[in-house]
């Protein structure tokens, strides 16, 4: 894989990094993540599933550029990321980050007015991110009068507005109802094939990994590294009703089988692990 | 450990507070306002006076009284607010300005009603307490989660079963919270009653001083009242985080 | 109006009516209390004249000036004290007794130092409102959600823009409540020091006019305090609960 060719396909990568949390007064040094190597290829759709606290949305972090590896590299569109979320990465996160003083409208708009765009076009972006998440007529509202899938449809397209090309996911759906985040998963479908952006996906739901992804990471509990990469041979036009497939169950039965002893592992039961 | 850090903390905010009284004593002078030394030295001698012990002993009366008409009728106006849906809603908003009120205001009414006695002192002292315990003994009930009365049903329990054993434990931390802003607020409306008229109590000793110009009076005066009413704050401070760990 | 709404109207105007059927009847003493209607005339005549414009003014302005010192020093030491979490530690147990102390007990002392002034009462105005406002930013401070700070550097925000554009709106709500209890605080805390003792202001005049048995201008000037905190008090409620209704923050 040195070849340039071969390269230009490789959209993002992580070679070799680790990330160990600083030791604190209450708390001794953290080994979060890896070593561990990644490579996203250009326009495929990646989840990451593992134990929660396996360092799942460490590896989300540092690859945005939100947190320093404490060893390794990590490149985006060939250079490397360090301290800076490099233009071109959109993050959405688990948390609610909708911003509560704006209308559904000025959020979607918030970070094309802090880059400067024209009125036209910011006007004209955002009324279509709006209707392709289906927001059009909650335009004027307030996240306080959404629920709370919409409000995640309000984080989606502030980042959606700024046309990234690198769309990174910690676990959007977490707080969500099952048959919503089913949903949800299919407007992020339609989302990845418009936008043919690469999508990065951190859940902790095997079904919603294997329904949504080209290929999936399982993740060892801490430190995080990968035990196994499933390819799902999903054509590009997939939805929800994949789930009714048997190829469907054999993808979640192999996630399950690479993942049951490390979940038990976090649940604290390292014995029933080794049985 | 972090206990005793925390501890080490709080005594460093106490010596800043006794340097910066001692740095304000060397601006303005000895005999505006004494340095903390003379002063405890003066409460040494003050406190254990039969003077002390009379004004302290009709200030503790007064907020006796005063503390009990507050807690009696503020609880029995807030269980009522908090049962019954209707007087709640149109009783809350009514209480919420009064108890933004400058109540001092309304002392020369009742002294036009009680005049200089002990029962228009008392009367001052409850008209502050009495709201924040109805206000929060209301929501306290309020806030008790209809699950908990779901499961009395469940549970086949009879009404007085279902108050001492469901309802009262519930609602029980919220109303120690509002019983201690009540006793601070009685506090200070019997203080305040005392300070504006009165020839008696440690509110008039402190006014007394002022106008004789004895400051190491008047600020010990104030240092025990502080230290008093400190004490009391944390006491029910402690007793409502049981509570609340409790539930 | 809502039902309620009426019902609440309904009451207030019962209690004042009856007060004043009392008075008319003879059942309270005019010189204890006067009628509601007769302390409203008086109320009128009095700000007609004039005559009490100059104590009007002052008492009124020396609320604003404690309630706006108090919410900008308590607005920027809140924020000092935020970013110093081992200073917040040690402040807390402070923060929790304050209110618990009848500060007024220091008045005294503040008019043996400063002299019977303006600047006692101001002082103490402040120092019944400050520490509400210091509270109130450090709950504010305390509510803004973590992930606003990533949200800023996916945007690539400098320190500043994210304080200012983010963190400020974030925990406005909360910093507006602590406007709102600064300025009652401010207006319980001066009115009480001219109660006491002052060189002039309403308190000043509610209480000479209590001594002179003259109860057509107590009342009177009771009256019009007792408006004016009510409606300043009611606006700021009512702005303070819209504001969290909007942002879906439950207030007691």
């Amino acid at each position: 894989m040195t070849t340039a060719a071969a390269d230009a396909d490789i959209h993002a990568a992580l070679s070799g990094v680790t990330r160990v949390y600083p030791e604190t007064i209450a708390t001794p040094p953290v080994h979060a993540l890896g070593p561990l190597d990644l490579e996203l290829k250009r326009g495929e759709f990646f989840a990451v599933v593992g134990p929660s606290g396996c360092g799942k949305s460490t590896l989300l972090e540092v690859l945005a550029g939100l947190q320093q590896p404490t060893a390794g590299t990590v490149m985006f569109e060939g250079r490397t990321v360090s301290g800076k979320v490099p233009d071109g990465i959109g993050v959405v996160f688990q948390e609610d980050a909708s911003f509560p003083w704006m209308t559904v409208w000025d959020n979607a708009a918030f970070g094309l007015r802090r880059n400067g765009v024209a009125t036209a076009e910011i006007r004209r972006r955002v009324d279509d991110a709006l209707a392709f998440m289906g927001l059009t007529e909650f335009a004027r509202a307030y996240p306080a009068q959404l629920s709370g899938g919409m409000r995640q449809r309000v984080c989606i397209s502030r980042t959606l507005v700024l046309q990234p090309r690198l769309i990174l996911l910690d676990e959007p759906f977490g707080a969500l109802d099952a048959q919503t985040r089913l949903l949800m998963g299919d407007e992020v479908l339609r989302l990845w094939r418009r936008t043919g952006a690469t999508v990065l996906l951190i859940t902790h739901a095997l079904d919603e990994a294997a329904m949504l992804s080209d290929r999936i990471g399982a993740m060892s509990a801490r430190p995080g590294r990968f035990l196994d990469i499933v390819v799902t041979g999903w054509s590009r036009e997939r939805d929800s009703k994949i789930v009714s497939e048997p190829q469907f169950g054999e993808i979640t039965g192999r996630l399950w089988e690479d993942l049951r002893g490390e979940s038990l592992k976090s649940l604290g039961h390292p014995g029933m692990a080794a049985g | 450990m972090i206990a005793t850090r925390r501890a080490a903390d709080t005594a460093i905010i106490l010596i800043i507070m006794l340097l910066a009284w001692q740095a304000l004593h060397q601006l303005v002078g000895a005999t505006a306002l004494p340095g903390p030394v003379p002063t405890l030295a003066y409460l040494a001698r003050f406190v254990p006076s039969e003077r002390f012990a009379e004004n302290a002993w009709a200030t503790l009366v007064c907020f006796f009284y005063a503390l009990l008409l507050s807690y009696g009728i503020g609880l029995a106006i807030g269980v009522w607010m908090g049962i019954h849906r209707l007087s709640g809603a149109v009783g809350e908003p009514i209480l919420i300005s009064l108890y933004t009120l400058p109540k001092v205001t309304l002392y020369p009414v009742v002294l036009l009603i009680f005049g200089l006695s002990l029962s228009g002192r008392v009367t001052f002292g409850a008209m502050h307490g009495v709201l924040p315990v109805a206000l929060l003994t209301m929501s306290a009930i309020r806030n008790i989660p209809p699950v908990y009365l779901k499961s009395a049903r469940t549970l086949h329990l009879s009404g007085w079963q279902t108050i001492l054993t469901m309802l009262f434990p519930a609602a029980l931390p919220e109303i120690v919270g509002g019983l201690r802003i009540g006793f601070t607020l009685t506090l200070l409306g019997v203080l305040l009653a005392e300070m504006f008229a009165a020839k008696q109590g440690l509110g008039s000793l402190i006014i007394n001083a002022m106008q004789l110009m004895q400051a190491e009076e008047m600020l010990t005066v104030a240092v025990v009242l502080f230290a008093f009413a400190a004490l009391a704050n944390a006491l029910l401070l402690w007793i409502e985080h049981r509570l609340h760990r409790r539930v | 109006m809502s039902r309620v709404g009426w019902i609440r109207l309904a009451v207030l105007a019962i209690a004042i009516g009856l007060l004043e059927l009392c008075c008319r009847l003879g059942l309270i003493d005019q010189r204890v209390v006067i009628p509601p209607s007769e302390m409203a005339v008086a109320l009128v005549r009095l700000l007609i004249s004039g005559e009490a414009n100059e104590q009007i003014v002052r008492t009124f302005g020396i609320v604003l000036l404690a309630a706006l010192i108090s919410v900008v020093a308590g607005f920027a030491l809140g924020a000092v004290i935020h970013a110093l979490p081992r200073v917040r530690q040690s402040l807390d147990p402070f923060f929790a007794t304050y209110y618990a102390v009848p500060i007024f007990i220091f008045y005294p002392v503040m008019i043996v130092i400063f002299g019977l002034s303006a600047i006692p009462i101001v002082l103490m105005g402040v120092a019944t409102a400050i520490v509400a406002m210091i509270i109130a930013t450090l709950n504010g401070l305390d509510r803004v959600p973590q992930v606003l700070a990533k949200v800023a550097r996916v945007h690539r925000m400098g320190a500043i823009a994210t304080a200012l554009r983010l963190k400020l709106p974030a925990a406005a709500p909360h910093l507006f409540t602590g406007v709102k209890l600064a300025v009652s605080y401010a207006f319980i805390g001066v009115i009480a020091s001219e109660f006491i003792l002052a060189p002039a202001g309403l308190g000043r005049v509610i209480s000479d006019a209590y001594t002179d048995f003259n109860n057509r201008q107590m009342y009177a000037l009771m009256l019009l305090l007792i408006i004016v905190a009510t409606i300043v008090n009611m606006f700021l409620h009512v702005v303070d609960q819209r504001w969290a209704e909007r942002r879906g923050i439950a207030k007691p």
